[in-house]
């Protein structure tokens, strides 16, 4: 099936110049960078640009920066580049295990991690490990640079805080001081080409202030601030995991799709959670299982 | 807005004229006249779309033709000047495919794991090929032949 679409086509090789070519065009424009989601969506009729606007040749965003207390991640940055990255391994794993569940290496090889949280659909891998990471999304446009707390930023399904003009650079994802824990937890129906039907992002920092994020069991990626609040700064007992597990109800409210029922997400949302605060306090402590391990 | 593109099709420059909606699959298959990557779910799930752009695995069936200006994409007809490449000719021997619907993806899907770790585990064959569905064998003949090359020295070549 051919795109049954009429658009034009820019390679802008600035950000200067892309951004003039979104201010000329207003609404009817759309970034393209691995096009993994959006030529489907062409296809599929669901968007229907003037323009697309191919960012693939402007320097400087297929970048991977430490910053030292931080990673910066740059806007042409595949889930491959993740993968291949030691920087990432060492530094923010749960980056790495996340990217591991994407898809599949065809896919990896093409998808941004950027581009996957500007799809912003609500089980978007990226989503979670960057909300309980507190990362900033950086974007430029006609009125300069901006800089976006990625707690604002997933605003409903496949709606984000980027307003029309602008362009995401990078993502600055912090990292905390003194050593850290962390978890992806994913489910899907089987290991490859599946998106995920729940997933939970676990962050165990040294101080015990967790973070927890769920995927797909919402309309957006969202923080679990209650169930935070009653760990921040307790050892993890069996009596405290199961008072986190009855407060998951309150937290999501997952939907029945073709992908699995509303009960099954709700049910499984606990049991990642168990295992994924488990594995982040063990891989805190040095104990844990080794990150990229099924924890499902 | 018909636009000129140069692109390399396994080895031979290629001029085409194409329309920023010509989606690579296609163009590849109507314009090049090369026919192993296979339209299957055109969305991204099933792999038989593969091609290597730039030696890596892409779905061609999510590339605008547009994109690939300036770059190179090779097909299993492009993977060996002389013939099948040792991999394929484990396929071959090992009996892997039955329809072989899917078996141009998967054979450059194994040809870029082997390109990247000449010593896969079972497990990271079984990772390399998740993302290409194949509907008749139920992978083991297939992850087998690829095991084989492994342990033959390079499957690729």
């Amino acid at each position: 099936m051919t795109i049954a679409q009429v658009f034009d086509y820019q390679r802008p090789k600035t950000l200067d110049e892309a951004v003039q070519l979104l201010a000329e065009h207003g609404g009817d424009v759309r970034v393209l960078a691995g096009g993994t989601d959006l030529v489907a969506w062409l296809r599929d009729d669901a968007v229907a640009p003037d323009l697309l606007v191919d960012i693939k040749h402007i320097e400087g965003l297929r970048e991977i920066v430490d910053l030292g207390d931080a990673l910066s991640i740059g806007s042409l940055v595949t889930f491959a580049d993740v993968l291949n990255s030691d920087l990432v391994e060492s530094r923010l794993p749960i980056i790495s295990e996340m990217s591991a569940t994407v898809a599949s290496t065809g896919i990896r090889n093409r998808a941004t991690l950027i581009g996957n949280i500007c799809s912003a659909v609500p089980s978007c891998d990226a989503g979670p490990p960057l909300l309980v990471h507190g990362a900033i999304v950086h974007t430029f446009g006609p009125a300069g640079s901006r800089q976006i707390s990625i707690d604002d930023w997933f605003l409903g399904p496949r709606q984000t805080a980027l307003t029309v003009g602008e362009i995401v650079t990078k993502v600055v994802v912090p990292i905390p001081p003194g050593g850290h824990g962390a978890a992806y937890v994913r489910l899907s129906r089987y290991e490859g080409e599946d998106l995920a039907q729940a997933s939970v992002a676990i962050l165990a920092p040294a101080d015990h202030r967790f973070r927890i994020a769920f995927g797909a069991v919402a309309a957006t990626p969202l923080r679990a601030r209650r169930i935070e609040s009653l760990l921040e700064g307790r050892a993890i007992t069996p009596d405290l995991i199961a008072a986190a597990i009855a407060l998951v109800p309150e937290e999501i409210s997952p939907i029945t799709d073709m992908r699995a029922s509303k009960e099954f997400r709700m049910r499984m949302s606990e049991v990642m959670l168990q295992r994924g605060l488990r594995a982040s306090v063990e891989r805190l402590e040095g104990n844990g299982p080794s990150y990229g391990t099924n924890l499902m | 807005m018909r636009t000129d593109i140069s692109v390399t099709v396994n080895g031979e420059p290629w001029l085409l004229t194409v329309e920023p909606s010509d989606v690579l699959l296609e163009t590849l298959r109507s314009k090049v006249g090369v026919k192993s990557p296979k339209i299957g779910c055109e969305r991204g799930d099933c792999g038989s779309c593969t091609v290597l752009l730039d030696g890596h695995t892409v779905r061609s069936c999510l590339v605008l033709s547009v994109e690939v200006d300036g770059h190179e994409v090779v097909t299993i007809e492009g993977l060996n000047d002389e013939g099948l490449t040792q991999l394929q000719q484990f396929f071959v021997d090992m009996n892997s495919f039955q329809c072989g619907f899917c078996a141009p993806g998967i054979v450059l899907a194994a040809a870029e794991l082997l390109d990247e770790n000449s010593e896969p585990t079972r497990a990271d064959v079984q990772e390399a090929i998740g993302g290409n569905l194949c509907r008749c064998t139920g992978y083991d003949p297939i992850i087998d032949a690829v095991l084989a090359a492994a342990g033959a020295g390079r499957g690729t070549q």
